[in-house]
């Protein structure tokens, strides 16, 4: 199994992700992850999608993707051309001083950033690759994880190729 | 720009796009429309239960080529289209269904009617919209009558709000529209139809399997020259039947499961096969993997998520059918020389004496089914409920033109038959239109007699009673080791449940009494049902067992 990833435009109105997403269950196609934001254009998102599977499934899922009237583009992205990056909320609780000076340590490792910080507990912002997201919540089990967020990846190509309306 | 209602806003939108009938019943949500339809041009067709309605819609649009408009108000009015909708959407029927919602204020309290059918026709769609201010009338009307005819078929929903309906606006009504995902299908690729040239030229046995986008893209006459040009064999998918005419001395009737022997034994030993516009549906391949497995496919659809979703092929060519298989046929032509070698031609002619023969075996389903073909005008449409009725007549009753053989292919619907009928005879009135039915499958709608007779629409229902849900028997008999469970319906008196709704119904016992009926049908103004007894327990062969290869089939 291969992970692909497509950038897709859409329409930027209620119910077009239900229609994305319910497309992939009707197709028995399963989502790796998904998301949504608004592009430049106050009308159109972007979602970014990735799926786990064979060759011949994305191929096939682009088709019937392309073929939801909501979906305006879309592009298959090739890792290697590709920056890929997910951001993920990180928080532990932390009581003592000397496992928060190791925390900080590590979190500087990572270039992540503290962004709140209480008696008990620190959360952390974290971006990057899907990779080191893990790597870094592999090391955060030493501490007393409470709560990840992650966002899902987004993705955009390398240099001046982009997914454009034709 | 007019100031108008919604709903007139909608009616006029509806004359624009050459709207001539609808197929609805009302309700407290699409009411302001149905005030507005009485001062319009377009005949309304009240049926009985909004799954007729749609039916009825998707039998016109497959008799007639047009869109087919049907109706409801909110709630339960548009959850009951839904098995016609879907039905509609599995064969890639232009359907184009209004249904009326809760004022936007109400949306989503849970008011009373209130369904989301949008989010509930997301998947049987081919687009739905719910309108969000009466000014939108216009543009989604025709956004709405473009996406459903338009390259694949397919049917469109549009839900109106009450408020929508009655709310005032300025209207601008325009000529074109863009909808901005959508764009119309590519022309075939030169380079690849050369290729299919090639290989089609270069077959030693090539077979054409033709299916319902060569009926929707009107190819059959670029189907027949093509063939004629081949010397080949065409079979078609039960979509595609009658897309060449049955009597054709290069037709060989209908594939898959319940494919006529010949279709089926050819199919397999072609060696380059050329399918367009079907989608390699299971009933038509039967063991998908092994379909066809040692033949170059070449594909031709207009669908592109269709090339290689079921099957690998050689060759995948996005296209209109009719365009597609005229530049093929040109192709070709510079590439064939002299005669095409036509060994098997004769073989063909010899197992269809062979079938064409009626046999002497009483009332058997066969036999009716082909004394019915002598009975009727080559013209003439036939509409089938679900089951052996539907097999038997793919089987048996030969279609002569490409929108005479109308049937719920993709999603089975029994029930679909008999309104499907209704909505083929209002778009060609002129030709007589038969249902085939099974007992159990009339049931499911007989209510539309009442439709068919105050609106005058008579139509010919032949139920072949066998006092079962026979196709379900007879899976028990062949795979449950004949435990009947649930399949004994005791249909009532259907000749004097059609007269009760005023139509006329006749039960005939005899080979003498079947013609005499249908005769009398014919003649009749009035719609008629005739009901005649068939053995029980008879199955429908040829059959490829579930899981099977078309090389397995058993009993022919
Ligand atoms: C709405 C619906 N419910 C159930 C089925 C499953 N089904 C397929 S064939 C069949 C029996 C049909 O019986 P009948 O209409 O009497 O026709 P026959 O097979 O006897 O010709 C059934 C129940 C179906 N296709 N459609």
């Amino acid at each position: 199994m291969k992970t692909f990833i497509f950038g897709t435009l859409v329409e930027h109105k209620p119910g077009v992700l239900q229609k994305v997403s319910n497309m992939f269950r009707q197709r028995n196609f399963n989502i790796e992850s998904i998301t949504v934001g608004p592009t430049e254009r106050g009308d159109i998102a972007r979602m970014t999608i990735t799926m786990k599977g064979e060759e011949e499934d994305a191929v096939q899922l682009e088709k019937q993707l392309r073929k939801l009237i909501d979906v305006l583009e879309v592009k298959l992205l090739d890792p290697s051309e590709t920056v890929v990056r997910e951001l993920a909320l990180v928080k532990v609780r932390v009581e003592d001083w000397r496992a928060r000076s190791d925390l900080v340590n590590w979190a500087n490792i990572f270039r992540s950033r503290i962004v709140d910080v209480s008696p008990d507990s620190i959360m952390i912002e974290i971006t990057g690759a899907p990779s080191k997201i893990d790597a870094f919540l592999e090391l955060m089990k030493r501490f007393e994880l409470l709560e990840v967020s992650r966002t899902g990846i987004t993705a955009m190509e390398r240099g001046l190729n982009r997914i454009g309306l034709k | 720009m007019l100031e108008l209602s919604g709903s007139r806003a909608l009616v006029e939108a509806l004359e624009r796009e050459g709207v001539s009938v609808i197929f609805g019943l009302p309700g407290g949500a699409i009411m302001p429309v149905y005030d507005a339809l009485l001062d319009s041009g377009i005949r309304h067709i009240l049926a009985r239960h909004e799954q007729s309605a749609a039916h009825m819609a998707d039998g016109y649009a497959r008799a007639s080529g047009r869109a087919g408009v049907c109706m409801a108000t909110s709630g339960p009015g548009s959850t009951n289209l839904v098995t016609g909708i879907a039905n509609a959407y599995m064969d890639s029927s232009p359907v184009v269904a209004f249904t009326g919602q809760v004022p936007r204020a109400m949306i989503g309290r849970d008011a009373f009617q209130e369904a989301d059918i949008i989010g509930i026709t997301a998947p049987i769609t081919k687009y739905n919209y719910q309108v969000r201010s009466a000014s939108e009338i216009p543009s989604i009307v025709k956004k709405a009558f473009l996406i459903a005819t338009s390259g694949r078929p397919g049917p469109v929903l549009v839900d109106l709000p009450k408020d929508v309906q009655t709310e005032v606006a300025q209207m601008e009504f325009p000529d074109t529209v863009e909808v901005r995902g959508f764009s119309p299908p590519s022309d075939p690729d030169p380079e690849l139809l050369k290729r299919a040239a090639e290989l089609l030229a270069g077959a030693d046995a090539p077979f054409i399997l033709a299916g319902g986008g060569v009926r929707i893209s009107n190819a059959h006459l670029e189907l027949l020259r093509l063939a004629e040009l081949l010397m080949a064999p065409v079979g078609t998918t039960l979509m595609g039947k009658g897309c060449i005419r049955e009597d054709h001395p290069l037709s060989v009737g209908v594939i898959g499961m319940h494919g006529s022997p010949l279709a089926n034994t050819l199919i397999v030993k072609a060696d380059v096969l050329l399918a367009v516009g079907t989608r390699f549906a299971d009933r038509t391949t039967c063991d998908v993997k092994e379909f066809c497995k040692e033949a170059e496919i070449i594909h031709i659809d207009i669908d592109p998520a269709e090339i290689g979703k079921n099957k690998r092929v050689r060759l995948g060519i996005v296209g209109d059918a009719r365009k597609a298989l005229a530049r093929l046929t040109e192709e070709l032509a510079k590439r064939l020389k002299g005669e095409r070698p036509a060994h098997w031609y004769e073989r063909i002619k010899q197992v269809k004496a062979k079938l064409q023969n009626e046999g002497n075996d009483g009332l058997s389903a066969p036999r009716l089914l082909k004394r019915l073909r002598k009975l009727l005008p080559d013209d003439a449409i036939v509409t089938t409920e679900v089951g052996q009725n539907q097999m038997w007549a793919s089987l048996h009753f030969k279609a002569y033109g490409p929108r005479n053989f109308i049937t719920s292919g993709g999603l089975g619907t029994m029930g679909f038959g008999f309104p499907a009928a209704i909505g083929a005879k209002v778009a060609r009135p002129e030709v007589p239109v038969v249902d085939i039915a099974g007992d159990g499958s009339f049931q499911m709608t007989m209510n539309s007699l009442a439709t068919s007779v105050s609106e005058r629409i008579p139509v010919v229902v032949v139920i072949l009673n066998n006092r079962m849900l026979g196709m379900v028997a007879q899976w028990q008999r062949l795979f449950f080791r004949g435990r009947y469970s649930a399949v004994e319906i005791n249909p009532p008196d259907f000749a004097k449940i059609a007269e009760a709704y005023g139509a006329q119904g006749i039960r005939a016992e005899s080979m003498e009494e079947f013609e005499r009926a249908v005769k009398a049908a014919l003649a009749s103004d009035v719609t008629t049902v005739i009901d005649v007894p068939i053995n029980p327990e008879e199955d429908v062969f040829p059959m490829v067992p579930p899981g099977c290869k078309l090389e397995d089939m058993i009993g022919v």
